[in-house]
């Protein structure tokens, strides 16, 4: 076990689905003989607005909470999120970014602008960045709420035990509460392992080398 | 699947705060347990609803909720309340005189802080009602601590006959950790009500004997304050600055200044000043962490010591490791790292109300109306003070629309003399405290509009269910109150109470703008449910036909999440001027073809399209 506190920043927005992967990852750890504590910042977040998930797992994990510049992996559910959230990110972090753009209203109304180039800016940040269409292999596998899985997947060769594991408990707990959606889940953890593996480069010079 | 109910002895559990308080009610035996949702508290008795064996319930409000389990104290069971900080304000009522006539059966309040108001009105320190209401105080720093100090606490309330308060705040209450589950259920047989005047009644003659006994009780409390294990120091190697701390405050101390001494207080109050005074002695300076305001801070300073807090530390908010290190780190005289990143420049989110959400409509309604004063309470609808509708213009507390618009009425100034005033209240809000407003306005012979926004939920909590849904805690049908009846038996003229369904639009505008003309007060109760929950039916999602949308803007003005801009143009009207098209298109995964929208298009763009859709994959388009 290492013996350092590993710090998992899952981020996106209300409803999809980010507090149920900080879940699993609380849980997976917990199971591997981790102390664990995972907090959110949700407030009003079933209408849409920022959430971000924090799991910190380790030999003893004391505040629930990561602080800027200390998380070790970033899980972005959607793109702009995962800008939000970078400077929580080490100097040397991963992020594993889902290239969905939910604009909100009060951009959809043209009070704010959305990025226009979000992974570039992540990219130019120094940071190793993996970025991919979570939702275009989900509706290749038929089913949006696959997102979740496919994101845990993509992350699960950045974690302190085997990728197996956490596969298994994902799919153990869809064999055990909803049997028919295990097999897709099971398949949807492999394709967001494989698109994990991806990294995106950036062709601008790091900002913090 | 649910940890709380399945946990096994002597396991490893992955807990909420809320959830370790739930199961160690449960196995301190519990009787009665009874809240009104509340965030960050309302998972307490969602969790203690799952046990048959206790009596669980939303109350009303959280005065009902205290004063149900007093009377289940009296009878000698044990007894739970569970509410958010302000939710205190409304109990006090109770709680300050229980806490003299005292305690039979183990009474414990539970109360959840809104530390760094991440759902709520206020940031107010509960720590103060046990002062003011000489209670005892533990605080739980993690769901294990939860777990433990709930049992403990019930025993503490027993052997003192004194309520208890368990003050956690959000950072223990939706925080996630792990919990070692230790006991099972112990149960206990209530003893009956022993009736006893002179303890019970709570006249002046009565009430008077019982004072001495509080205070001596005070000073017993004092005295365990200072050998309980609770309360311990932990030495350090850098003894350079010592700190006392209490409650989540420690978690982020711990993380920050691993090698410092902390004497952490989980029976905070009454505060182990001896304790403090010797464990000051053993360090250079000593520092009270404590959220949010300065109590410990001003007992131990007021009893001699030296003592820094609030001079460096900030008197509101988390004092994550993030706000500890800056204030802390001068004093040692060592630079602390700035973040590497500055941050980035992100439109924000708002929480906006949900696709087919009944307050749209009529809130739609008090937008485009001129000339009205809207009253607002706390509940979803209090998002009508947002963008798109801009249409609430006040908020304060549970009920106070309609008595601050009678006040408001009564009170109109000369630039208000053209003004109406609306109250909007929700169906929840009304039951827990704005019948007492509208009574008082119909017998004072005020003129308010009220809008009973009647969603058959406590929606912002989450969909709870309340006297007016049909069902109870369990899901269980339960008698619904008729609002209707209920405003006519307060007063309301008959004539002056309306059913109106909210997505009707055309309707919703023309009762408003008739309704706030009038000499004389109405109600009128909007009747379809919230969109989240079960009860309300999901349909096909409408689309717009690009061809035929005109560019007019009429359904982003409705504020519906599922509805958004597609494209921007800018044209020359006739009359010289340009003007600017704000062309729409549906999110089909968001819209659940509630067809509130479809009133607002005149050249008849949104349409229902062909059922096949359903079971495509449709994508959320990347927006112009």
């Amino acid at each position: 076990m290492p013996e350092s506190v590993l710090n998992i920043l899952v981020v996106g927005i209300g409803g999809q689905g980010v507090m149920t992967a900080a879940e699993m990852l609380a849980r997976t750890a917990l199971s591997q003989g981790y102390d664990v504590k995972k907090t959110e910042v949700a407030g009003m977040a079933q209408r849409g607005g920022v959430v971000s998930s924090h799991v910190r797992f380790g030999p003893k994990v004391y505040s629930p909470q990561i602080n800027p510049g200390e998380a070790d992996l970033l899980i972005g559910f959607e793109v702009a999120e995962s800008l939000r959230w970078l400077p929580y990110l080490r100097l040397t972090g991963v992020a594993m970014v889902n290239t969905l753009r939910i604009a909100p209203p009060v951009v959809s109304v043209g009070l704010y602008d959305y990025p226009a180039d979000p992974i570039g800016e992540l990219a130019a940040a120094g940071i190793e960045v993996h970025a991919f269409d979570a939702g275009a292999i989900a509706g290749e596998l038929g089913n949006l709420k696959l997102v979740n899985t496919i994101m845990l997947g993509a992350i699960s060769d950045h974690l302190p035990f085997p990728a197996e594991i956490l596969k298994a408990n994902i799919v153990e707990g869809f064999r055990a509460y909803k049997p028919k959606l295990a097999d897709i889940n099971a398949q949807a953890f492999d394709a967001g392992r494989e698109a994990g593996h991806v990294k995106t480069l950036s062709d601008r010079p790091a900002a913090n080398a | 699947m649910n940890a709380v109910v399945n946990a096994q002895i002597e396991s490893r559990h992955l807990l909420s705060g809320n959830e370790a308080v739930a199961r160690a009610a449960w196995e301190a035996g519990v009787r009665v347990a009874a809240a009104y949702p509340g965030t960050p508290a309302t998972e307490i008795l969602e969790n203690l609803a799952l046990y048959p064996d206790i009596h669980s319930e939303w109350s009303v409000n959280e005065k009902v909720a205290v004063e149900v389990a007093i009377g289940a104290s009296l009878a000698g069971s044990r007894a739970l309340a569970a509410m958010k900080h302000v939710g205190m304000n409304v109990a006090s009522d109770a709680f300050m005189t229980q806490s003299l006539a005292g305690v039979v059966g183990g009474l414990i309040i539970v109360v959840a802080d809104d530390v760094g108001l991440s759902s709520s009105q206020n940031e107010q320190d509960s720590r103060y009602w046990g002062r003011f209401g000489h209670m005892p105080i533990l605080e739980p720093a993690d769901s294990q601590e939860a777990y433990q100090m709930v049992k403990r606490a019930f025993a503490l309330s027993e052997e003192y006959e004194t309520p208890v308060i368990v003050r956690m705040t959000t950072r223990v209450c939706h925080v996630k950790a792990m919990v070692i589950i230790e006991g099972d259920r112990i149960e206990r047989h209530a003893a009956g009500f022993q009736k006893n005047p002179q303890r019970w009644v709570m006249t002046p003659a009565n009430a008077k004997p019982r004072l001495p006994v509080m205070h001596e009780r005070d000073r017993k409390l004092r005295e365990l304050s200072e050998t309980i294990d609770l309360n311990a120091a932990s030495t350090g190697s850098d003894r350079r600055i010592g700190f006392v701390t209490s409650g989540p405050a420690f978690m982020h101390l711990r993380e920050t200044f691993p090698n410092a001494p902390v004497l952490k207080l989980g029976f905070s109050h009454p505060a182990p000043l001896d304790k403090i005074r010797d464990f000051a002695a053993q360090v250079d300076t000593l520092v009270v962490v404590e959220e949010t305001e300065p109590l410990l801070e001003t007992e131990i300073r007021a009893a001699g010591l030296a003592v820094r807090g609030k001079d460096i530390l900030p008197r509101f908010g988390e004092l994550a490791p993030s706000v500890l290190r800056p204030a802390i780190k001068p004093l040692l005289g060592e630079p602390y790292p700035v973040p590497a990143r500055s941050q980035t420049d992100i439109f924000p989110r708002p929480p906006t109300m949900c696709a087919s959400c009944p307050h749209l409509g009529p809130y739609f309604a008090l937008s485009h109306i001129r000339n009205l004063n809207i009253i607002g309470d706390i509940g979803c609808y209090t998002l009508g003070a947002g963008h798109p509708w801009n249409a609430l213009d006040t908020c304060i507390s549970m009920g106070a629309s309609l008595s601050m618009a009678h006040g408001m009425d009564k009170g109109r100034g000369e630039s208000d003399a053209k003004k109406s005033i609306v109250a909007v209240i929700g169906d929840s809000t009304f039951l827990h405290m704005g019948m007492q407003g509208l009574l008082n306005m119909i017998y004072n012979r005020g003129n308010i509009t009220v809008l009973l926004l009647d969603n058959r939920s406590v929606g912002m909590t989450g969909g709870q269910e309340n006297p007016g849904t049909g069902q109870d805690l369990h899901g269980l049908p339960a008698p619904r109150v008729d609002f209707a009846k209920l405003v006519e038996a307060l007063g309301v003229r008959p004539e002056r109470i309306r059913l109106v369904d909210p997505y009707e639009l055309p309707t919703m505008v023309k009762l408003v703008r008739e309704e706030t003309k009038m000499a004389e007060p109405s109600v009128n109760i909007t009747n379809r449910p919230c969109s989240l929950t079960d009860r309300f039916e999901h349909l096909k999602p409408y689309t717009v036909i690009d061809d035929k949308c005109t560019g007019c803007g009429n359904c982003i003005d409705l504020g519906c999440p599922a509805i958004f801009v597609a494209r921007r143009e800018t044209v020359t009207a006739k009359n010289g001027k340009s003007k600017e098209l704000v062309f729409a298109r549906i999110d089909n995964n968001a819209c659940t073809g509630c067809h509130m929208c479809v009133e607002t298009c005149a050249p008849e763009a949104i349409i229902q399209p062909q059922p096949q859709l359903k079971d495509r994959v449709i994508r959320i388009q990347p927006h112009a």
